[in-house]
């Protein structure tokens, strides 16, 4: 897929991110997709990027034309949880 | 699972985590009979394959925690898991094996266009799982994104399950699947718009109409091309990316490769990544197939089984050479040549890497 993406949709939904303020992101300085997400919030949600990653991806590609390759944008970086969990499961009984 | 059954059978001790309510990942949802190569069960229904590991899986005492979620996998093979342990009752519980298998498959891909978040618009994989598992039919008027065979057979199925298919929107000039499929959707009149993209989707409490129209080959779309059809539920194919946040958070290294569907953890001809004592197979290392998967799972199984003790080297070799040679039979299907050179790529990558990390360390 290599559409362009109008600013005004919805790129990562869990944390309500446009594709607009991922161009902002990238037009402040980011330059993969940890700089965008610490700029923006996206792929910090509740997915962790499973849905919104290969977007980003292709917006930084779109964006900084010939000077991205698939290494230098990179992936969401995943951390634990992988999936949600709840408090209750996470701290025990006691919680 | 077939990784588990093959480390079983030579006596090792399995614990199998699945996140759903049934362990044997897709099988379950593929009531198709499988189409290709013939040694590979060609014309055997994915869900009958999945009910065989299942009994053989239990046949070995191979323990398995159903909704199950393996959370994160830290140092020294340290694995944490929300475990279901009862109707609406969840524990986490550290778990410490000897060695680990990653299975955990693949992600859908979505696709943007104004509208998508609306209700009604979901992955085509999802659709699939809802009609064909759920046994719940997600619309009755319904788009696919998408002319590969997961939008074929998906589109097919949806239509046995009761849906109208309003039309197939492939981007690419020509239909991307099996032939053989695409002419039991083109025989019933369902038709497959291709060189169309969606532009759009409208709708209030969820999707009521989806607008096409064709594009140029720099994806730009052509005015005055625009349809607009009545829809209820859009359903993207768009192809899948490796899960890989287990494998990535544990360490392993990964490399990025298109036709392997984007960034995948390397390993050697045994499936273990570049993290000693963690072992990847099927979609999680390179989208394919579940005849693949199986393959790459009985590598695993019968790695590990011959690394801690349960099986000859001898055996274990011979068992391994079969594997890859029917790896390598499957892999002269569709874009054969191109996952066979990714697959070998990874392999070098896990060379050069460890042979790199030999140095430093």
């Amino acid at each position: 897929m290599a559409e362009y993406i109008d600013d005004d949709v919805l790129v990562c939904r869990c944390e309500e991110i446009t594709a607009g303020e991922i161009r902002e992101a990238i037009r402040m300085g980011a330059t993969d997709v940890t700089g965008v997400k610490r700029r923006t919030r996206a792929g910090m949600g509740l997915c962790q990027g499973r849905t919104c990653e290969a977007l980003v991806q292709q917006i930084l590609r779109q964006e900084l034309k010939g000077e991205a390759t698939p290494e230098s944008i990179g992936f969401s970086t995943p951390r634990t949880p992988q999936r949600p969990v709840t408090f209750g499961t996470l701290g025990g009984d006691d919680l | 699972m077939s990784a588990a059954i093959e480390a079983a059978s030579a006596g090792v001790k399995v614990l199998v985590i699945d996140a759903n309510e049934k362990a044997g990942g897709q099988l379950f949802k593929q009531i198709h009979k499988f189409f290709g190569s013939s040694m590979h069960r060609a014309g055997v229904r994915g869900i009958d394959i999945g009910r065989e590991l299942l009994e053989k899986c239990e046949e070995l005492g191979v323990e398995i925690w159903l909704d199950s979620l393996a959370i994160g996998i830290y140092d020294n093979l340290r694995v944490a898991v929300d475990r279901k342990t009862g109707f609406n009752e969840h524990k986490m519980i550290l778990v410490e094996p000897k060695k680990i298998v990653i299975a955990t498959g693949a992600s859908e891909n979505a696709v943007r266009f104004p509208g998508w978040t609306l209700p009604g618009v979901m992955g085509a994989g999802a659709a699939q799982t809802m009609i064909n598992f759920h046994r719940v039919l997600p619309g009755k008027k319904v788009l696919t994104i998408g002319s590969g065979n997961v939008g074929l057979i998906v589109s097919y199925q949806l239509m046995q399950a009761g849906a109208e298919i309003e039309g197939i929107v492939e981007a690419l000039p020509k239909i991307n699947g099996y032939a053989v499929h695409a002419s039991k959707l083109t025989r019933e009149g369902i038709p497959i718009y291709t060189g169309y993209t969606v532009l759009e989707a409208h709708g209030k409490e969820r999707v009521s109409e989806a607008v096409i129209a064709k594009v140029n080959p720099d994806w730009s779309t052509i005015p005055g091309t625009e349809k607009t059809i009545e829809v209820d539920t859009i359903a993207i194919a768009a192809g899948l990316k490796p899960l890989t946040g287990l494998a990535h958070m544990a360490g392993c290294q990964l490399t990025f490769d298109r036709f392997l569907g984007g960034w995948a953890p390397i390993h050697n001809e045994h499936m273990e990544t570049t993290v000693p004592g963690i072992y990847i197979a099927g979609d999680s290392t390179g989208v394919e197939e579940a005849n693949t998967a199986i393959e790459e799972g009985k590598l695993a199984g019968t790695a590990i089984a011959a690394s801690l003790g349960y099986l000859d080297e001898k055996e274990a070799d011979a068992l391994q050479e079969a594997a890859w040679e029917r790896l390598k039979g499957l892999r002269e299907g569709a874009h054969g040549a191109e996952r066979t050179q990714a697959k070998e790529h990874q392999l070098h990558a896990y060379a050069e890497y460890m042979e790199r990390r030999g140095e430093v360390g």
